[in-house]
């Protein structure tokens, strides 16, 4: 065995340019698809942190999955109904205070009822769409992302006297209204109240920096004509990754619909998995490239030694021997390929980890953004694993060529 | 005297569109401590009967025993260990690992046969060349030394394993008449001193002459087999 990596060694060391070469080729496979496994994981995590830090993390509705079965069914055995008209339930979440306390008796986390309803801001002549909030702040501070995006004002400013409102600073831009403005909420069951705007919050999502707008729970309920009433529950759980498991167990207790992160964001989640199949083609394509360096290589070295080959053949070395010689030779430039490709891979990700950029647009002035990067073992043993697969096939194709050489016909050749 | 080597009716049949024999019918016997040239004129097929008693190449029909072992029924492994363990090859260019020193091509087929330690191995392939006369080039690289030179450590290399059969190819083909000289004296030595069988190939008439045994081919047949009877004296 040590007979035969000697031979090997001796092999590899002859061709040093091409062996160089065919190592450098692995080594840039390698270090490109660590550093690129590296960006991609970063900027995944970093995204669905983003998403996990601004959503609920399950979010309880009014609604159901299917529509509820209807009195006239459970009192006649027919088959279907044609023409039923739905008896009209109260709206919002039955008995909330019961259905909120059994919750807090089991969640794994935080959470906030709410009342949520659409109604029209107006102000200086002009009607903008909203979706009116209302909730509970002290409560409301510890579940929502919201809490941390004020530019100005906070929740607890709800609770002054008065009736208050905090919106997004766009909403606000393009009312013309600024903190202590007063504008007119008006609600789809007409009731139309005064509230003092005490808060802005700028989220970086424009759809929410435009339409959301938060009152204090009562206030919500009177606009709607809805005393009491809940239709939103949100829960901020201490494991982001359990709220599939507990959307399930909250449906299976109240009946409502909860809704955990991972379905609202199915496309943005979908999309990250397809990302990540691109990422694997590249990556696996670059290290096919790298292969077939490999057995270029392997193939010359077999081409220039056949004389070696009759020589070791004929002196009794079997097939098993000579397929084994080369195959060790591709390994070898393979594992160091590797090696160097764990160096080129661990400097670019150093590189890369220093590129800042601003973020254009929005004028909000975010701070200076650096590309995340997620450093992980897994990266380097992944992409070395490929590369001495590759390297392996790479270097057995032409080893069993090479062992199937018949001693006779070379020493034959040679004279 | 035991045979060593029995060859019973050996055929090599070239497969092609038009098959080539290059061996046609070959039967013989060859004992220990003989000395055997093998002639004939370039592709009577003495080359490839060679092959045939050295394991290297199967007949197409006929049987082969060595040392009283039946080889038509080997695999290719148990094949190569005969070639590693009982015979011995000298081509007739050297065949040595040119990036090896010397040295470490005569260890070659003792490190593979893997039967003595490494110290002994060295220890038997410094002795080896040094009975060739090669004593003072132990570390050098095939390319350093002489074509005459390079033979006698195809010879050493041969002799790593002790085997019963030496077998040339044209030993002499690709040197001068100087070198030719020595080595067959090395070969001869081989047969009388250590009491290996030698089988060589050669077209020089000279060296054959001088063998104990000619046997001569002429289109794959041995066309006449004589022994020296003075040479064994």
């Amino acid at each position: 065995m040590r007979l035969i990596l000697e031979l090997a060694l001796i092999h590899i060391a002859g061709r040093g340019r091409q062996t160089m070469v065919a190592i450098l080729g692995v080594a840039l496979g390698v270090g490109f698809s660590i550093a690129m496994a590296a960006l991609m994981q970063g900027t995944e995590k970093d995204f669905i942190a983003q998403l996990v830090d601004t959503m609920p993390h399950v979010q309880i509705s009014d609604e159901r999955r299917t529509p509820r079965r209807q009195p006239a069914e459970e009192l006649f055995p027919a088959v279907q109904f044609e023409g039923l008209r739905p008896k009209e339930d109260r709206r919002g979440i039955l008995n909330p205070a019961a259905a909120f306390a059994s919750l807090q008796s089991w969640v794994p986390g935080r959470m906030a009822q709410g009342l949520r309803t659409q109604g029209v801001v107006r102000y200086a002549g002009r009607d903008v769409g909203v979706s009116i909030v209302g909730i509970e702040p002290e409560i409301e501070a510890t579940v929502s992302s919201v809490a941390g995006d004020f530019v100005q004002g906070s929740f607890d400013a709800l609770q002054a006297g008065g009736n208050n409102i905090v919106v997004g600073d766009t909403l606000a831009q393009r009312l013309g209204a600024s903190m202590g403005t007063t504008i007119q909420l008006v609600s789809p069951t007409g009731q139309s109240r005064g509230f003092k705007i005490v808060g802005q919050f700028h989220t970086g999502n424009n759809a929410r920096d435009e339409s959301e707008t938060y009152v204090l729970l009562k206030n919500a309920q009177i606009l709607s004509e809805r005393p009491n009433a809940i239709n939103d529950i949100r829960l901020r759980l201490d494991d982001p990754e359990a709220a599939p498991r507990v959307a399930r167990q909250v449906e299976a207790e109240l009946g409502y619909k909860a809704v955990p992160w991972q379905e609202a964001n199915e496309s943005l989640l979908e999309a990250l998995v397809v990302r990540n199949v691109v990422m694997y083609t590249v990556v696996g394509a670059i290290l096919l490239v790298a292969g077939f360096g490999i057995y270029n290589i392997i193939s010359t070295i077999t081409h220039e030694k056949a004389r070696d080959i009759a020589i070791l053949k004929s002196l009794g070395f079997t097939q098993a021997n000579m397929r084994r010689l080369f195959l060790i030779e591709g390994l070898a430039l393979g594992m160091a390929g590797s090696a160097v490709g764990w160096l080129i891979g661990f400097l670019l990700c150093f590189a890369l980890s220093q590129v800042e950029f601003k973020l254009s647009g929005a004028g909000v002035g975010r701070e200076l953004t650096r590309l995340p990067l997620f450093w992980s073992l897994w990266h380097y043993a992944i992409a070395s694993g490929f590369a001495l697969v590759s390297a392996g096939v790479a270097g057995y194709l032409p080893a069993r060529q090479a062992a199937r050489l018949n001693p006779v016909d070379i020493i034959r050749g040679a004279t | 005297m035991n045979a060593l080597i029995e060859a019973d009716h050996l055929t090599r049949i070239l497969p092609a569109i038009v098959p080539v024999t290059l061996v046609r019918d070959v039967s013989l016997t060859v004992g220990e401590r003989e000395f055997v040239a093998i002639t004939g004129p370039s592709g009577s097929g003495k080359s490839s009967l060679l092959y045939l008693l050295g394991l290297l190449d199967r007949p197409t029909s006929g049987t082969l025993k060595i040392a009283g072992q039946d080889t038509s029924q080997l695999d290719d492994d148990t094949l190569a260990r005969l070639r590693l363990e009982s015979l011995g090859f000298v081509f007739q260019f050297h065949f040595l690992l040119p990036e090896f020193s010397v040295l470490k091509n005569v260890e070659l087929p003792m490190r593979k046969a893997g039967r003595l330690p490494a110290s002994q191995m060295r220890d038997r392939a410094a002795g080896l060349l040094e009975d060739l006369g090669l004593a003072g080039h132990l570390d050098k690289t095939p390319d350093q030394l002489s074509g005459g030179q390079r033979q006698r450590v195809a010879v050493a290399r041969a002799l790593a394993n002790d085997p019963h059969v030496v077998l040339a190819d044209e030993p002499t083909g690709s040197l001068d008449s100087k070198s030719s000289d020595q080595v067959f004296t090395i070969l001869r030595d081989l047969v009388r001193k250590r009491g290996k069988t030698v089988v060589a190939v050669t077209h020089d008439m000279e060296i054959a002459a001088r063998a104990d045994r000619r046997i001569h081919l002429v289109d794959g047949k041995v066309v006449s087999d004589e022994r020296v009877a003075q040479a064994r004296a």
